[in-house]
């Protein structure tokens, strides 16, 4: 917005207080003030009221009662007083103010400042890292205590301790806890348990409650710079809930009470022994289930293999059916074929050879009688055919011829029939069959048919 | 007493069972994980009560080194 938006807009009372009531709260969230205490004055809501003033100015301020518990002194008038607050606009009255969060009496506000400082180098250098935290064990057998051996911190921290773990060895280092030489004491005894040969495994740097100036010695650098070169994790716990000193920033973990450092340090015993059967018995569980699983799987394959008696026994009765259909089989195939040879058989009866042989017989020997009696007559039939024919062949015999004088000429040894006089040669033998005998010869001369064109007319 | 650490232990343990939980091993690996898992179970509950309950006060002495002393507890409070 430009003045002349400023000069143009009419703005309602309300309207003009919020935006003041926003401007300025967000421009001072959080200051730290530096005043004397005047017009202080406590209404019965136990809130304080009083103003804050130097030469020139002064400023209303508020501390709620809730604020208070942080408070060291008593307020009065006249106090140089050094105060953290907000600003805040009330807008009922139209009036601004500051509402405390802390205030210290000015000494002390120079520390606080101090402590602001402090926390922002070393939060810088990286002390406070979470990387840096060291790991503490889980189940510590050997711890040191820094602390006060008169103060009440030791004795809540052993107290609450031994009730939740009795096995476990507590060595004190006795510090002064406030005052000038604390923090060297402090710085002092952890470089000393770090250098020890107790196998510790905790440091517990402690002190019971107290005002912001008896905490101081765990708020200087010496402390967090031996804390942080510790070797062995280091637990604070220092004052109550809302005290937070450099030594608890630095630390590996924060206790908010001796008591609380005692819880954090070491689960209960019982509940360990829980933690351990419950893991064995999980382990037992998965096991047995192991077992039974492959128990299930060995009985699924034993029933798929079957019980080789009861396979046995089945084959037996197998056997026995089929035995007993084999047998029933051969008797009924024996039957068929019985009575398949009975028909056979009578067939062959049927075809008797004696019978037909008989039969046969009777019909040859009436065929052989027939045969007989045709052959008798064609016989003679044939005898006087023959007869006369032999007559008449008789007549035709060369022998016939041969008894009127005529001779057959044979060659010899051929006895090839000689018809011609060249078929021989002079000097051949031949022989000569004559009606009555014969006789065997010698060629003495051939002549030709030409030369005896004669002769058969001669004879 | 074994050397073995009771945290380191224990995580074996843990992881023994986690191992067992996940399943697929073989009956010999289970049977080995159990048995590393009892010994392991059975050695945390030793290291449990391996230490006796002690409370003792530090000393500097001259030579810088510590010395030990007995601290008296209060008894009614435990």
């Amino acid at each position: 917005m430009t003045r002349k938006d400023y000069e143009q807009k009419i703005y309602t009372v309300s309207e003009l207080t919020r935006e003041i009531k926003d401007l300025l709260e967000e421009e001072f969230p959080l200051v730290w003030l530096e005043g004397e205490i005047s017009n202080f004055r406590v209404p019965p809501s136990g809130h304080y009221y009083f103003s804050l003033k130097d030469a020139n100015s002064q400023i209303r301020v508020v501390f709620f009662k809730s604020s208070q518990g942080s408070l060291s002194f008593l307020p009065e008038d006249g106090l140089q007083v050094l105060c953290q607050g907000r600003l805040s606009v009330y807008a009922g009255r139209g009036e601004y103010q500051i509402i405390l969060e802390r205030m210290e009496l000015k000494g002390w506000g120079a520390l606080q400042l101090a402590f602001e400082k402090l926390k922002q180098r070393l939060l810088d250098e990286g002390l406070f890292d979470e990387a840096r935290k060291k790991p503490i064990p889980e189940l510590p057998r050997t711890v040191a205590v820094v602390t006060s051996p008169s103060g009440a911190a030791i004795r809540d921290f052993l107290r609450v301790l031994y009730r939740r773990f009795h096995n476990i060895q507590v060595f004190i280092f006795p510090v002064l806890v406030q005052g000038e030489t604390a923090s060297l004491e402090i710085a002092q005894a952890l470089s000393m348990l770090n250098r020890s040969s107790l196998g510790l495994e905790v440091i517990v740097l402690t002190r019971g409650g107290g005002s912001i100036e008896d905490l101081w010695a765990f708020n200087e650098e010496r402390v967090a710079r031996a804390i942080a070169a510790s070797a062995i994790p280091v637990i604070s716990a220092i004052g109550h809930e809302v005290d937070f000193t450099i030594a608890d920033f630095v630390a590996d973990l924060r206790a908010s009470t001796p008591s609380a450092a005692a819880e954090l340090l070491i689960r209960p015993q019982a509940e360990w022994e829980e933690k351990i059967e419950d893991l064995e018995n999980r382990l037992a569980y998965r096991l047995k289930q192991a077992l039974r699983f492959r128990w299930e799987k060995l009985h699924y394959f034993q029933r798929r293999l079957g019980d080789p008696r009861r396979r046995l026994a089945d084959l037996a009765l197998r056997l026995d059916d089929h035995s007993e259909r084999l047998r029933r089989g051969l008797v009924i195939h024996l039957r068929n074929q019985t009575d398949g040879l009975r028909w056979v058989r009578e067939r062959i009866l049927g075809l008797n050879p004696l019978v037909q042989v008989r039969t046969n017989q009777s019909h040859l020997e009436l065929t052989t009688t027939r045969l007989n009696h045709l052959m008798a007559q064609r016989i003679s039939k044939l005898g006087m055919g023959l007869q006369t024919q032999g007559k008449a062949l008789q007549v035709l015999s060369p022998w016939n011829v041969l008894e009127r004088g005529y001779a057959l000429t044979q060659t010899l040894p051929g006895l090839k029939l000689v018809k011609d006089a060249e078929a021989v040669q002079p000097g051949q033998a031949i022989r000569v069959i004559l009606a009555r005998g014969e006789m065997d010869c010698r060629v003495e001369k051939t002549r030709k048919k030409e030369e005896l064109d004669f002769v058969k007319g001669t004879i | 007493m074994s050397k073995e650490r009771f945290e380191e232990a224990f995580k074996k343990l843990e992881a023994i069972v986690n191992k067992m939980e996940g399943g697929d091993l073989s009956l010999d690996e289970s049977l080995k994980l159990f048995e590393e898992g009892m010994r392991l179970s059975k050695l945390c509950s030793q290291k449990l009560t391996e230490v006796q309950k002690k409370v003792e006060l530090l000393i500097k002495s001259e030579d810088g080194s510590l010395k030990t002393q007995p601290f008296p507890l209060d008894e009614e409070e435990e």
